[in-house]
């Protein structure tokens, strides 16, 4: 009888989430097997050839351009990353350590709310800020600091860098923030009176114990920066452009969407294989030692 | 002591959050087509002529239709996601669960290639259709974040009492779940109306004749003489976001205090 309870309770589990799965793997499990195969065929003027063949892959790995805008995109994600997690763990520290509880979800709003004003404006913003005649230069001329403007800031990866690092910066401190809310802080109270200092106490309780949030912060920053468009189109100029862009002028300008498909099933391998790599060798971070 | 110094950090990193932000009403009222300092005098006239472009307010109709239906089918699919994760155990559920999360972190260009490629296979013309489904992906896991901690904070025993005194499964759950969770619901459609309407790159690749408003603004920004008014829309988006999601917020926290949960800050 207990058995049968189960099974139904499973049943109706599998029912209720059933539209909302045959929806997700309609959308997005079939597109993606979609690319992967597209990925093997070629273009043939306006059709495609469906000889199954590496012919993209190879492209992509012997036209140097391909490898370049590659290894940009993931050193800019990776900057980006590490730029927005160790400028966002004070911020979640501080909320979490020392905003009384009452004033702790004005905080988290707070910084929350610039994620959901247009990201494209945003962006631009930075664009009017940084450019030429921009707010930046404008501002410093005005006072007398510079002469000339200033023509480092705009249109090269490092404008990339910190447009990105601002767009993403609220979502790095909610997991992070996530993590160190759940530090029981009973735990803390036992390090001091065992003698470790406030420093000490810090490095070896709370840092491990909130990795897991850290580590989210980064899948959650470094997976889709790499799949940025706007910003390097923005801000980027020719040297500051990711792969996101030639995939989409693959797709859009050149009309050979297989070699599209191969770049972007080649970034998905490999930014998915760093992630699945850095979740591998962190799985035993924040756990007792056995 | 180390108190003091984060809080000034943390207002520090507000500061550098909202600047840019706080720039495009500047330059909305600002008197002068180029946007730089010093700013010239006060002026409405660039919101004046938003009034006056057809192209935009077509984009606009869009960009509202689109955001409309995306809402509700995202948070109607997220409503039996997240009911399914916090109601249910089942097999499978964290890799089930996991799967339809996936768009959440997934780049947003990889969603929208891939569903122009299976569009266009499938010999359909893109259309205002094609964006609602695109944007439906990416909202649906932000309602089932949204509306699982609305869910898993009942109290499974008022639906059993409810069953009990003789309603059916269905009649308990509008009757009783329904109500504790309306706030819920109405801060997912909130969210996803918001991440809707502001959504650039699916829409850019699947919006074919029929621009949204992002993708309106995308073409404008490369005329140096349109941005003043692009400020000034700018302006108005922010505003109408910042109004959404100020009520989603509200919504959320007196739904949480409804079902006598615990603010534990934030909708992710």
């Amino acid at each position: 009888m207990a058995r049968f309870g189960l099974r139904t309770e499973a049943a109706q589990g599998y029912v209720m989430v059933s539209p909302t799965l045959i929806f997700t793997v309609l959308l997005l499990a079939v597109p993606l097997i979609a690319i992967v195969v597209l990925s093997f065929w070629t273009q043939n003027f306006m059709e495609f050839d469906r000889s199954v063949t590496l012919a993209n892959y190879r492209e992509a790995v012997s036209d140097p351009i391909y490898g370049t805008l590659m290894g940009r995109s993931l050193w800019i994600a990776g900057a980006v990353t590490l730029v927005t997690v160790v400028l966002a763990f004070p911020i979640a520290y501080f909320v979490s350590f020392h905003v009384p509880q009452e004033r702790k979800a004005l905080w988290i709003f707070l910084i929350t709310i610039p994620f959901w004003t247009s990201y494209l404006l945003r962006v631009f913003l930075w664009k009017v800020i940084l450019g030429f005649n921009g707010v930046l230069n404008s501002s410093l001329q005005g006072i007398g600091i510079i002469e000339e403007p200033l023509t480092f800031l705009l249109y090269n990866a490092n404008a990339v860098v910190i447009t990105l690092a601002h767009a993403y910066a609220p979502f790095t401190i909610l997991p992070i923030y996530v993590a160190l809310e759940k530090i029981d802080r009973s735990l803390l109270e036992a390090a001091r009176d065992l003698g470790e200092t406030a420093w000490g106490t810090f490095r070896r309780v709370t840092l491990p114990l909130a990795m897991p949030g850290v580590i989210a912060a980064t899948l959650i920053v470094f997976i889709p920066v790499i799949g940025d468009y706007v910003t390097p189109r923005l801000v980027g100029g020719p040297n500051g452009l990711m792969i996101s862009n030639m995939i989409q002028t693959q797709f859009l300008r050149l009309n050979n969407a297989p070699m599209g498909a191969a770049l972007a099933v080649s970034a998905m391998t490999i930014v998915g294989s760093m992630a699945l790599l850095l979740v591998y060798l962190t799985r035993n971070i924040g756990r007792a030692p056995k | 002591m180390s108190g003091r110094v984060l809080r000034i950090y943390a207002i520090l990193y507000l500061v550098f959050l909202y600047l840019p932000v706080l720039l495009l009403p500047v330059f909305a009222f600002n008197d002068g087509t180029i946007i730089a300092f010093p700013l010239n005098g006060f002026t409405t006239a660039w919101f004046a002529e938003l009034v006056a472009i057809p192209a935009l307010h077509e984009a606009l109709g869009n960009s509202l239709i689109i955001a409309t239906v995306t809402a509700m089918l995202s948070t109607t699919l997220g409503v039996f996601a997240a009911r399914a994760s916090t109601r249910f155990q089942f097999p499978g559920k964290a890799g089930i669960m996991g799967f339809i999360m996936v768009p959440l972190v997934l780049p947003e260009i990889i969603v929208a290639v891939s569903l122009l490629v299976v569009l266009l296979q499938l010999g359909l013309s893109l259309s205002i259709w094609s964006v609602i489904l695109g944007h439906t992906l990416i909202c649906t896991p932000f309602c089932i974040a949204i509306l699982s901690s609305s869910f898993s904070g009942l109290d499974r025993s008022l639906e059993e009492a409810a069953i009990d005194l003789g309603e059916t499964r269905l009649s308990a759950f509008r009757l009783v779940i329904l109500p504790l969770v309306t706030p819920g619901i109405i801060a997912a459609l909130l969210i996803s109306f918001t991440i809707s309407l502001d959504e650039f790159i699916i829409a850019f690749f699947l919006t074919g004749t029929e621009p949204t408003l992002p993708v309106y603004i995308w073409s404008q920004l490369r005329f140096p003489q349109k941005l003043p008014v692009i400020m000034a829309l700018g302006t108005l988006l922010i505003l109408l976001s910042l109004i959404l999601i100020g009520s989603a917020e509200m919504l959320r926290r007196r739904g949480l205090h409804k079902s006598g949960q615990k603010d534990a800050g934030g909708f992710l």
